[in-house]
């Protein structure tokens, strides 16, 4: 019962943020603030996990890669498959889901705690719309880290290839230009926005609906965590079965 | 003034607010006050229009809360100066950015403007220098000031204040105290204080309604509570040993 009780509340929740609509001059500053904050603070995460699970799995492949039947230029197929179609999107997300999840609900949750979001209602502030629209249409931006985490998961399968010695370096350009299909860039960028839209939804809610102190604050990000890496996970596989299947 | 007539308030079956009848009046600091679970939050959100009574009315200058169309609603919350408990600053803004945070979302004023108004508020309440200090930079009682600069930055027609000396000093309450008072008159405003602490009720209580159990138990100044023989209200003002032993020497004929 009380799950379809949240359920029903998220929805309400997002009537509310895109109802009475805040200042336009203070929601752009706001929207920017919360791209540096959200999006450009995790860059450099984001760069540096990317470039190492990237050259992890070229030396996975090289390393299981016995049958010389199989050509050495699957080892950049296999690396340019997995990160653009399920690495990049999903589990950057999933690591974004503890970032940056984390920090919109803690966030939140301590402004509920401290009666900011009182104070933001108290003043006829639409504290739904103040709070959580700047953070969506900050996450817009979210496809860009995406492809950034792509390029460097592919720069770091690279690098571990050909100067670990698996494979040359013409060979490997060679692998990742073979059967490259378009479509598959689309499909992952789809899922990046519906990703984006719940990263920064889910979080929100748990932060606004919170009740009680800096204990539940903590308490709030750990279920935050919780659930919007389960439903990244099933939309994932929803997604994946209605574009690719 | 602020009038409410019959308001009745509950939560999950539980009454608790029993049909109270009171008037804020214009200029002079209004106090609720009463033990805790009295009820006197739950008011104070409900006359902010935070909870709907399920009974009775809440008249701004003779007109009614609930007779307000949404736009004089939201209007109304402009007029609305509202001190919480804990200061309830944004943490991410500064001192300045704080007092500045209603004129920024309420006026089409210039910076530099807003700036001047916040400059002047600022030393209104004694904090110039402070602009770029952040909230966790500074003690509890400027905090205080600094919610209290920001609740009458828009120069509001009402203030709200949730117990505003909760976790201050003696000597820092009694100057929050008077601060209040001051704006009160200086402004003209209807400013209604909820409190528990006698010593306010001393500084500043020129209206004040006792609440017990949800009800007006009494009501008078702060004259009339140190008189009254009413059982309820002597229960509450001598449950401080200070006031007990005053008292009790004033009996004794020191």
């Amino acid at each position: 019962m009380s799950y379809i009780h949240s359920i029903g509340e998220y929805f309400l929740m997002i009537k509310g943020v895109f109802g009475r609509m805040t200042k336009r001059s203070v929601l752009k500053e706001l929207i920017f603030k919360e791209i540096n904050e959200l999006i450009i603070g995790s860059l450099g995460i984001v760069a540096f996990i990317s470039f190492f699970i990237g050259g992890v799995v070229a030396i996975q492949t090289a390393l299981n890669l016995n049958n010389p039947l199989i050509p050495k230029t699957l080892i950049a197929f296999a690396a340019r498959q997995s990160i653009i179609l399920e690495f990049a999107p999903t589990f950057i997300s999933i690591i974004m889901a503890g970032k940056v999840g984390s920090f919109i609900t803690s966030s939140i949750g301590s402004m509920r705690v401290t009666e900011q979001i009182d104070a933001l209602e108290v003043m006829g502030i639409n504290s739904l719309n103040y709070l959580i629209f700047p953070k969506i249409i900050a996450m817009l931006t979210y496809p860009f880290v995406i492809a950034i985490s792509m390029f460097l998961g592919i720069l770091g399968a690279y690098a571990a290839a050909v100067f670990g010695g698996f494979v040359g370096s013409d060979l490997f350009l060679e692998g990742l230009q073979d059967g490259f299909e378009g479509f598959h860039l689309v499909y992952a960028f789809i899922k990046t926005f519906i990703f984006a839209w719940i990263l920064a939804t889910i979080p929100a809610y748990h932060g606004y609906y919170m009740k009680g102190g800096a204990l539940e604050v903590g308490h709030a990000s750990t279920t935050s965590f919780v659930w919007t890496s389960v439903v990244l996970i099933i939309t994932n596989y929803v997604v994946t079965q209605l574009l690719l299947s | 003034m602020i009038e409410i007539k019959n308001i009745h308030k509950g939560f999950d079956g539980e009454e608790i607010l029993k049909g109270i009848d009171f008037v804020f009046e214009t200029g002079v600091t209004n106090l609720i006050i009463g033990q805790s679970g009295s009820g006197k939050s739950v008011l104070l959100k409900t006359m902010l229009g935070l909870f709907k009574p399920e009974e009775g009315s809440i008249e701004y200058d003779g007109k009614a809360y609930s007779s307000f169309t949404d736009e004089e609603q939201r209007e109304l919350r402009t007029e609305v100066g509202m001190l919480f408990q804990g200061g309830a600053l944004f943490d991410s803004m500064t001192v300045e950015e704080n007092v500045m945070f209603p004129l920024r979302m309420f006026t089409n004023q210039r910076k530099r403007e807003m700036k001047s108004r916040v400059a002047e508020v600022l030393k209104r309440v004694n904090l110039e220098g402070s602009e770029n200090k952040y909230p966790s930079e500074i003690s509890g009682g400027m905090q205080k000031r600094v919610a209290i600069a920001r609740a009458i930055v828009n120069k509001p027609k009402y203030l709200f204040c949730d117990e505003p000396n909760s976790g201050l000093d003696p000597t820092t309450a009694t100057v929050i105290d008077k601060l209040i008072q001051e704006l009160t008159v200086e402004n003209n405003i209807t400013t209604v204080v909820i409190t528990h602490d006698m010593n306010s009720v001393l500084e500043i209580g020129e209206n004040i309604a006792f609440l017990k159990d949800g009800l007006l138990a009494w009501k008078g100044d702060k004259s009339q509570i140190f008189q009254t023989d009413d059982e309820t209200v002597t229960d509450f003002v001598y449950s401080s040993n200070l006031f007990k032993k005053v008292r009790d020497a004033q009996l004794k004929g020191h």
